[in-house]
């Protein structure tokens, strides 16, 4: 069966020279092909966009995610509902935050322990925990890719200094490493030379992360880069003459693009995780500022009452998590040369 | 008039009649079982010259005694000091400078030791040699404690204690008078200990005590037990009191959370940690006879550094004191029941205390409501509108929710503001070093002792601060000589005439506040969960709840 279709094929193109398709074109027919990883991509644009109207959504419900309106009262079917209930019964302790309303716009997942509307800071801390996760990703792939390509290039003495850098950092615990950078940080801020960096600012999480995670891509990338280095494309452009950073420019950062398009949705899920650990831990963003880690971290103090404001950032959290994996997962598969021979003999 | 008084008088004496064979009564009936006790973790060292917290010292009163100690009474009672290991409250003379102690015989330390008065010289000694928490502060003015505090080991305290073996008595000498020394005796810094206690911090080894109980087996990560001293005998009801439970289990690890299900289900009987705030609302209905709530003498506030920018100028600090919200700051701490707003600082109920709010929409005795217009028109005074302020928090749910705030209340009055919640075991010591440049924070003080210096001069007087220190407890950096110059008069004129030292302790109050080195936020209350098998709940004013004077069967 193979033989004569492959035979048909081959009659076709000597009958009618079609074009080929180029690499991308193929990766992204197979892409196309994998619905868990185009419905994960398509779960994770509707996060994404739902995040971005997060501004628009708390001006419609006129509230402000970042103040305490522990007085505020709402209407609820023509009723004056307070956002933070004074218990009335027995002693009459404690306040309890209004539950969800399941109403868009009214507090629809109810008030946190400082009244302010949950939903609105959700859309806000998705905002922020993307951004982080996001522009972490860029900054541990500069570094890291470029750790990789001149450790693997140069060898010799840079690769070894290069290369116990590297091993240092990833012999720290990652939240170690982590929780003791933005202990430093995030208390005083940072001054590299002219750029300074204020205490409270998204920028300093994004720097934490994309530090420790730098030996996740820096490592397989020089792995990547030794290998080509002995490619004979590589040795002849050497013998030619060209110059190293040419050589790297030109000729094997191409070669590793894919391995780096592959590491995006991964490694930005495993930052989006990270970032949630430090706020968490309060050494990640700053109140009042949101993030989902922060949310949970305010919503741990209403397990009891109002479990819906920590497990709604969880939830988010795990969604989005897993919408990057299995995108990244289907990516990995539509850029595997491997994966190309079988579309190909398709 | 006279036949009321007359009848008052009956009714007492009958009273304390009634009391004793009542209480010898309970004993019998009640004496016996473990009490079980939870704490998220266990309160640092166990040596009590060392040890400086809320929860050791609570559970060093029926262990350790002083040669005075707070009476073991309920409420305003335990401030009342009463002779302890000393027959009787010291012979003062010398202008008020040599206090002379004549110890009680037949007591004896829990590893069947006789009490003498080495072990009193030696404990004392013994404060400097393992450099205590308060050696340079409360004990810095017996006689040879300046040379103790430069060269620690060699500590004899030559002069400054003396002792007379063949008499039994132990003469303390004081470089100047202080009225609040007999309080500083009481507290558990200056217990008596073995003389042989080696001069080092003894962490997680128990000391033989002189108390009804001895700590028995103590793993920092586990718990501790407490169980009854064998060679006591009751000596002084009021000053360590016999208790009803053998033996005390103090477990750590749990969390407040779970502590809280523990003791509904009777698996526990009392938590140290403070009640989870969405538990409340269930506790104050279903189990409010299991409730327990009592005043403290203590003071939640913001400390504005007054030797930085905003707050170095007097007009922002007091704009900021008008625009909080006092009854906001209370409900985030669990509302009116459990807390109550304040502008002072000497809480309600402690000598020297008027009351008295300037930063209130209607100035006069009582906080009413903010005052943002005055506080918006004095940051436009003070030109500090737009400048940067940054709080700093711990990182405990209501101290984050209370900087969160405090944040929004500064951005509306004008500042820039931000807040940021540290780790609970840096931010005190954080605040405190002028290196860090703190500007704002939130921050506690709790009473060492009942006097009005305890918060006026050790918060803000001038002696308190230290620049770039980690121990400098005047956190605003607050420092006016006038102020500085009546509060030594008070404590002068305290030795002679305590009603007219508190009278000028309440001016002194008054002086500060408006200055407004820090604003007062509110006054808390301690809310005590016990299970339903505890009974003779006794809240001690000095100490909290005295433990062992509660039963469980």
């Amino acid at each position: 069966m193979t033989i004569s279709r492959g035979a048909a094929v081959s009659n076709e193109a000597v009958a009618m020279p079609r074009k080929s398709r180029g690499p991308w074109a193929l990766a992204f027919a197979k892409l196309k092909r994998n619905r868990a990883a185009m419905a994960s991509l398509a779960i994770f644009l509707l996060i994404l966009i739902a995040c971005l109207s997060a501004p628009l959504y708390a001006r419609w419900a006129g509230v402000d995610p970042f103040s305490s309106t522990l007085d505020a009262v709402i209407q609820i079917d023509g009723a004056e509902v307070p956002v933070m209930e004074q218990s009335t019964e027995g002693l009459g302790l404690g306040y309890t935050p209004l539950g969800p309303t399941w109403r868009l716009g009214n507090y629809f997942l109810g008030a946190d322990s400082q009244g302010r509307d949950v939903m609105a800071r959700l859309l806000y801390g998705g905002l922020n925990s993307l951004f982080i996760a996001g522009a972490a990703t860029i900054f541990t792939l500069i570094f890291g890719t470029s750790a990789g390509l001149v450790a693997g290039y140069f060898g010799g003495v840079t690769d070894t200094i290069l290369s116990r850098f590297l091993d240092v950092l990833w012999a720290f615990p990652i939240y170690l490493l982590a929780i003791s950078l933005s202990i430093v940080m995030i208390a005083q801020g940072i001054t590299i030379g002219p750029i300074t960096i204020e205490s409270g600012s998204l920028w300093l999480p994004v720097i934490i992360i994309g530090i420790v995670y730098v030996p996740y891509v820096a490592r397989p990338i020089r792995g990547q880069v030794l290998s080509l280095r002995n490619s004979e494309f590589v040795l002849a452009a050497i013998n030619l003459g060209v110059p190293g950073s040419r050589i790297l420019w030109r000729d094997i950062l191409p070669n590793i693009t894919t391995t780096l398009i592959v590491f995006v949705p991964l490694m930005m899920a495993l930052n989006m995780l990270t970032e949630s650990a430090l706020s968490f831990l309060s050494i990640g963003v700053q109140p009042p500022d949101a993030s989902w880690g922060t949310i949970i971290q305010d919503g741990q103090a209403l397990l009891y009452t109002r479990p819906i404001v920590a497990l709604a950032p969880g939830i988010a959290i795990a969604i989005s998590v897993m919408a990057l994996n299995v995108f990244g997962d289907g990516l990995r598969d539509a850029l595997d040369p491997r994966s190309k021979v079988q579309l190909g003999r398709d | 008039m006279k036949k009321l008084l007359l009848a008052a008088s009956a009714a007492t004496l009958l009273a304390g009649i009634g009391l004793a064979p009542a209480q010898a009564e309970y004993i019998k009936e009640h004496r016996g079982g473990t009490i079980r006790l939870l704490a998220r973790s266990a309160a640092g060292t166990l040596d009590p010259h060392i040890n400086y917290t809320d929860q050791g010292w609570q559970m060093y009163q029926p262990v350790y005694d002083g040669l005075v100690a707070f009476r073991k009474a309920e409420g305003m009672d335990g401030f009342t000091i009463v002779p302890d290991l000393a027959e009787a409250l010291p012979e003062v003379s010398n202008d008020g400078k040599t206090f002379t102690f004549k110890l009680r015989k037949g007591i004896k330390f829990s590893n069947g030791q006789d009490l003498t008065v080495k072990d009193v010289v030696a404990s004392f000694q013994r404060i400097f040699k393992v450099s205590g928490p308060t050696s340079g502060t409360f004990y810095a003015g017996i006689v040879g404690a300046d040379k103790c505090l430069a060269d620690t080991k060699s500590c004899t305290l030559e002069g400054g204690v003396v002792v007379d073996e063949a008499a039994s008595t132990v003469t303390l000498n004081i470089a100047k008078p202080d009225a609040e020394f007999l309080y500083k005796l009481a507290l558990p810094h200056a217990v008596t200990l073995p003389a042989d206690t080696p001069a080092e911090d003894m962490g997680s080894k128990p000391i033989p005590s002189t108390g009804a109980y001895m700590i028995s087996a103590f793993d920092p990560n586990k718990g501790m037990t407490v169980s009854r001293n064998p060679h006591f005998k009751q000596w002084s009801e009021e000053a360590q009191p016999d208790g009803y439970p053998d033996v005390v289990q103090y477990d750590y690890g749990l969390s407040e959370e779970a502590g809280v299900t523990a003791i509904q289900n009777g698996e526990a009987d009392w938590m140290f940690d403070a009640l989870p705030s969405d538990r409340l609302v269930e506790l104050g209905t279903k189990f409010k006879d299991q409730l327990h709530i009592s005043p403290l003498s203590a003071w939640w506030y913001a400390p504005l550094n007054t030797r930085l920018a905003p707050f170095d100028n007097e007009k922002a600090r007091q704009a900021v004191a008008f625009a909080v919200d006092r009854s906001t700051l209370v409900k985030l701490f669990g509302g009116k029941v459990l807390a109550s707003p304040v502008c002072q600082v000497l809480p309600p109920d402690f000598p020297g205390h008027e009351d008295y709010c300037p930063f209130t929409k209607n100035p006069g005795a009582k906080w009413s409501a903010p005052d943002l217009d005055k506080a918006k028109q004095l940051v436009e005074e003070s030109g500090t509108k737009g400048q940067k302020v940054t709080i700093i928090v711990e990182d405990t749910a209501v101290s984050r929710s209370i900087g969160v705030y405090l944040q929004s209340v500064l951005t509306s009055i004008g500042y820039v503001a931000d807040v940021k919640p540290i780790s609970t075991n840096i931010q005190f010591t954080y605040i405190q070093n002028t290196n860090n440049k703190v500007q704002m924070s939130v921050s506690q003080w709790y009473k060492d002792y009942p006097a009005a210096s305890d918060f006026l001069n050790i918060l803000f007087g001038c002696a308190s601060f230290r620049e770039g220190s980690d121990a400098s407890i005047n956190i605003s950096g607050f420092c006016d000589k006038d102020i500085d110059a009546k509060m030594q008069k008070a404590l002068d004129l305290g030795v002679t005439d305590q009603v007219a030292a508190d009278k000028m302790w309440a001016e002194i109050d008054k002086q500060i506040t408006d200055k407004a080195p820090a604003v007062g936020l509110f006054t808390p209350k301690r809310l005590d969960f016990v299970s339903k098998r505890v009974g003779n709940f006794k809240f001690n004013r000095q100490f909290n709840w005295m433990i062992t004077q509660s039963w469980v069967q």
